[in-house]
C-alpha cells in the first residue's frame, strides 16, 4: 500500500513553510503562487487550511486528460503527468475539484504535487505535524485516537 | 540580483508621483536590508531635526535579503521613521505575510514621504502600484479597514494599516498587518496617519532566487533542524508562546509590578501565565511567515463580557496590562490585547502609561477630576475602558495618548514615567537584571528589550549562564547582542531565532542566499555599522550622554525583596566601559576612529 500525504488543518499553524520549499524544489524559486500546495490563511478566524492534490482513488485530472498523460506512479501512488504527452489543454486544472493541478505558464507544464517522488519536501520541513505521510490505514487510525483521547478526556471530567 | 530585489517604490503622497529605483549595491552589502538598510535610506534623506509628524518625515516599510525565502523564520519586516513617541529613529519590527509580499511584488521596499491632501491608501500589485482615495476607510478599525480593501483589491492581498489611534495621532498609534502582527513600538502608526495614509495592500506575484540553491538549502536544513531541537524554539515557545516568560520572570523575581514600584514578584502570576492561557484559552499556535517556532497564539475568551477571539497576548502585552497593572484577569488582559490590535495600540506604551497614572492617581498627584473616575490597580473594566478612550482621545484617554512621559511632565512629575527616551520600559525590571538595564539605557529607540534581549543570557543561561546581579562583562557581552541583533533584524529574520542559532548559521544563510562572500565578522561588522548609524542620527536629533539614563526609581530605590533585594542598577559601573567598547567618547559619541572603520560619513 502506497502512504498518502495527509492533511490536518488543525494542527496547521499558516507559517507556509511547505509552499516554499515546495516551489523551491519544483521551480528553483521562492514564488507561492506556482507551489503545488497553498496554505489560506483565515487570519481573522485563526484558522489555516492547506490544499494539495489528494491522489484521488478516482481521479477527475486523469479521467478528463484526452491524450492519457496522467496516470499513477506505480512507486508513490502520486497522480503524475506525462509532460511530453501532454498538450496543455488544461482540462485536468478544470476538473479538478480542489485546483490542485495547476498550469505554470513560465515553465509551460501542469504543475501539481507529485509527492516529491516519494520523499515530500513539505512534510519533511512541517514543523506543527499538519502534512504527515504516511500509510492511510495507519492515519485513520491516529485520527480515530485523536479523537478517542478527547472523548476519554470529556468522559472523565464528566464521570 | 540573488535575495535582493535591487528596487524600491518611491511614493511622494504631496504630489501623487510613484516611481521604482534601484538600490545601490554598496548600500547592501553594507547595511544588509529591513532594518540596517531602511535606517541608511532614511539618514541619507532625512534631516535629523524634522518634525515626526511633519509632511517632511519620511516612513520606509523595507524587507531584507531573506525575507520571503525559507530561511528561518525569515518574514520579518521592519519601518523606519523618526519616531513620534520620543523622536529617536524608530525601526518597527513586524511578521506575518506581509514583508515577504512585498519582495514577491518586486521590491526591496517602499519610500513614502510628503503628506497626502486627503486619506489615501496604497495598492501595490506587483508593477502597478497607484494611490487610492481612503475616505470610506478613515475612522475603521483595523479589522474593518483590512477586510474592505481586501474585497475591493485581492483577497489575497496582506494589508498594513492604522486603525483610529494613528489617525488620531496617538503618540504610540502602531501599524497592524494582517489583522493580528504589529510594528507595534515607536509610535509609527501616527506618522501614516499624519500623512494621511490610511493603508498599503500588496500583492506580488514574482520569484525570488538565492544565490546558491544546493547551499542554501543546506544552510536553511541544518538553521530549521538546530531551532527544532532546542528547548526555547522546538518546545517551550511552541506550547506555552511567548507568555511561558511569565513564570519564569516572576520565579526571578524580575517580572514588575505596579508601576516598578513593588516587588518584581506578582502574586498571581500563575493566573496570567502561558501554562493557563494554553490550558484555558489556546484555541492553536500561529506561526509568521516561514516560522518553525510558531509561538503566536489563537486565543479565545469563549463567554462573558470579555468574550472574543484574536491573536494574542503575548508575553509583553500581558505584562503590561496585566502584573504592571496587577491585573490578573487573562479574559480582561486579552480583551485589552484585542482592543490594541483593533484600534492599533502599542499594549507596552499603553500598560505603561496607565501604570504610571494609577501610581500617580494614588499619589493623589492627578486629581480625580481630570481623570473623570477612580483610578487604581487591580481594575480590569478600567483597563479595557481607557484602551479604548486612548485610542479616541476621549477624555483622560487623551492625556494617556501622549504616553507616560509627557503625561508625568504635565502634572510636574515625570519621574513617575518608566521610560528610557520617553519610550515606556518592558516586562523585565533591570534591578533584577543588570545588562538589560544598561540596554535599556542605550537602546537607540529608548526603552526597548529587542535592541539588546540580555534576558537570555542572565535569566535563561542562553546561549551562556551569567550572573544577572553582575555588571562585570556586561558592556561587552551587550555590545554583541545589540550588534548580531541589528543584523538580525536587517537581514529580515526574527530575533527568536538567536535562541537556537549564532552568527555562523545566520552569515551562512546570507552568503548562499546573496552570493555575498562577507565572513562572519564582515556581517557581525555590517550589524555595528548600523548600531553607529543610528546612534549618530540620535545624536544629531539632540539626543546626548544625558539621555543614556535609566528613571531615578531604578537607579536609586533598592528592589524591596526578592532574590534581588537590595539591588538597583549600577549603571555608572557599566556605561564608562561600554562607550569604550563601542569606541565612543566619554561623551558618548562615535569617535572619528570608529566611524572610519565603519564606513560612516554623516
Amino acid at each position: 500500500m502506497h502512504k498518502e500525504l495527509i492533511v490536518q488543518p488543525e494542527k496547521c499553524t499558516g507559517c507556509r513553510t511547505c509552499e516554499l520549499i515546495c516551489s523551491f524544489v519544483h521551480v528553483q524559486e521562492f514564488d507561492p503562487t506556482r507551489s503545488r500546495i497553498t496554505v489560506f490563511n483565515f487570519d481573522k478566524a485563526g484558522f489555516s487550511v492547506p490544499i494539495v492534490c489528494q491522489q484521488c482513488s478516482v481521479a477527475a485530472c486523469m479521467e478528463v486528460c484526452p491524450v492519457g498523460a496522467i496516470a499513477r506512479s506505480e512507486s508513490t501512488g502520486a497522480m503524475e503527468v506525462n509532460h511530453d504527452k501532454c498538450l496543455r489543454c488544461k482540462m485536468c486544472t478544470i476538473a479538478c475539484p480542489f485546483g490542485a493541478a495547476i498550469y505554470d505558464p513560465i515553465k509551460d507544464i501542469i504543475a501539481k504535487c507529485d509527492l516529491c517522488k516519494g520523499d515530500p519536501m513539505c512534510v519533511n520541513l512541517c514543523a506543527s505535524g499538519a502534512l504527515t505521510y504516511q500509510e492511510p490505514t495507519q492515519a485513520n487510525l491516529n485520527k480515530r485516537k485523536t479523537y478517542a483521547v478527547k472523548f476519554k478526556a470529556v468522559y472523565e471530567e464528566v464521570g | 540580483m540573488y535575495g535582493w530585489t535591487g528596487k524600491v517604490l518611491r511614493v511622494n503622497l504631496s504630489d501623487s508621483t510613484i516611481k521604482t529605483e534601484n538600490l545601490n549595491k554598496e548600500d547592501l552589502q553594507d547595511y544588509i536590508g529591513a532594518r540596517g538598510l531602511g535606517t541608511k535610506l532614511f539618514v541619507d534623506e532625512v534631516d535629523p531635526l524634522v518634525e515626526p509628524l511633519s509632511a517632511e518625515n519620511k516612513i520606509i516599510f523595507m524587507a531584507g535579503p531573506l525575507t520571503g525565502t525559507i530561511a528561518s523564520s525569515g518574514g520579518r519586516y521592519n519601518v523606519v521613521t523618526k519616531g513620534v513617541l520620543n523622536g529617536t529613529i524608530a525601526a518597527s519590527n513586524s511578521g506575518g505575510s506581509f514583508g515577504p509580499e512585498i519582495k514577491y511584488a518586486g521590491y526591496d521596499g517602499f519610500i513614502i514621504e510628503g503628506k497626502a491632501p486627503a486619506p489615501v491608501y496604497l495598492w501595490i500589485c506587483n508593477d502597478q502600484a497607484e494611490i487610492r482615495d481612503a475616505s470610506e476607510l478613515w475612522g475603521k478599525d483595523t479589522v474593518d479597514t483590512t477586510d474592505m480593501i481586501k474585497e475591493v483589491t485581492d483577497d489575497e492581498a496582506k494589508v498594513a494599516c492604522i486603525g483610529p489611534a494613528g489617525e488620531n495621532l496617538v503618540k504610540f498609534a502602531c501599524i497592524m498587518n494582517e489583522y493580528n502582527r504589529a510594528a507595534g513600538r515607536s509610535g509609527a502608526g501616527a506618522v501614516m496617519g499624519a500623512k494621511n495614509l490610511k493603508a498599503i495592500a500588496v500583492r506580488g506575484s514574482k520569484g525570488l532566487k538565492v544565490a546558491d540553491n544546493d547551499r542554501f538549502l543546506k544552510a536553511i536544513m541544518d538553521a530549521r533542524s538546530k531551532l527544532q531541537a532546542h528547548p526555547v524554539t522546538g518546545a517551550g515557545l511552541k506550547a506555552y508562546g511567548t507568555n511561558i516568560l511569565v513564570n519564569i520572570l516572576n520565579e526571578h523575581g524580575g517580572l514588575p509590578v505596579k508601576n516598578f514600584s513593588e516587588a518584581a514578584i506578582f502574586a498571581e502570576a500563575e493566573k496570567i501565565s502561558g501554562e493557563y492561557q494554553a490550558e484555558n484559552y489556546l484555541v492553536r499556535n500561529k506561526g509568521c511567515f516561514g516560522c518553525s517556532i510558531g509561538c503566536g497564539r489563537v486565543t479565545r475568551i469563549k463567554q462573558g463580557k470579555y468574550k472574543g477571539l484574536g491573536e494574542g497576548p503575548e508575553y509583553e502585552a500581558t505584562w503590561a496590562m496585566g502584573a504592571n497593572l496587577a491585573v490578573a484577569d487573562f479574559e480582561a488582559i486579552s480583551k485589552a490585547n484585542f482592543l490594541c490590535n483593533q484600534l492599533g495600540l502599542d499594549p507596552i506604551t499603553m500598560g505603561g502609561t496607565l501604570s504610571c497614572a494609577i501610581e500617580m492617581a494614588e499619589k493623589g498627584l492627578i486629581p480625580q477630576e481630570d481623570t473623570g473616575m477612580e483610578f487604581r490597580w487591580s481594575d480590569p473594566d478600567l483597563l479595557v475602558d481607557m484602551v479604548k478612550k486612548t485610542a479616541c482621545r476621549e477624555g483622560f484617554g487623551n492625556q494617556l495618548a501622549e504616553g507616560s512621559y509627557r503625561l508625568a511632565e504635565s502634572y510636574g512629575h515625570p519621574e513617575f514615567s518608566m521610560t528610557v527616551k520617553k519610550q515606556e520600559l518592558p516586562a523585565y525590571d533591570p534591578r533584577g537584571q543588570q545588562g538589560i538595564g544598561l540596554n535599556y539605557a542605550t537602546s537607540n529607540r529608548g526603552g526597548c528589550h529587542v535592541r539588546g534581549y540580555m534576558t537570555s543570557p542572565e535569566v535563561l543561561g542562553i546561549p551562556v549562564v551569567v550572573d544577572p546581579d553582575a555588571t562585570e562583562g556586561k558592556p561587552d557581552l551587550l555590545k554583541i547582542f545589540q550588534d548580531l541583533t541589528a543584523l538580525v533584524d536587517s537581514a529580515g529574520l526574527c530575533l527568536f531565532i538567536t535562541f537556537a542559532l549564532g552568527l555562523p548559521e545566520i552569515s551562512e544563510q546570507l552568503r548562499a542566499a546573496t552570493g555575498v562572500a562577507m565572513s562572519d565578522e564582515e556581517f557581525l561588522l555590517a550589524g555595528e555599522r548600523i548600531w553607529n548609524l543610528e546612534r549618530m542620527f540620535n545624536l544629531q536629533a539632540g539626543f546626548s550622554k544625558d539621555d543614556d539614563v535609566l528613571p531615578r526609581r531604578l537607579l536609586e530605590e533598592p528592589m524591596p525583596a526578592g532574590p534581588h533585594k537590595g539591588r538597583v542598577v549600577e549603571l555608572d559601573k557599566m556605561l564608562p566601559e561600554y562607550y569604550d567598547l563601542r569606541g565612543w567618547d566619554d561623551k558618548g559619541i562615535p569617535t572619528e576612529e570608529k566611524l572610519a572603520q565603519l564606513g560612516i560619513s554623516i
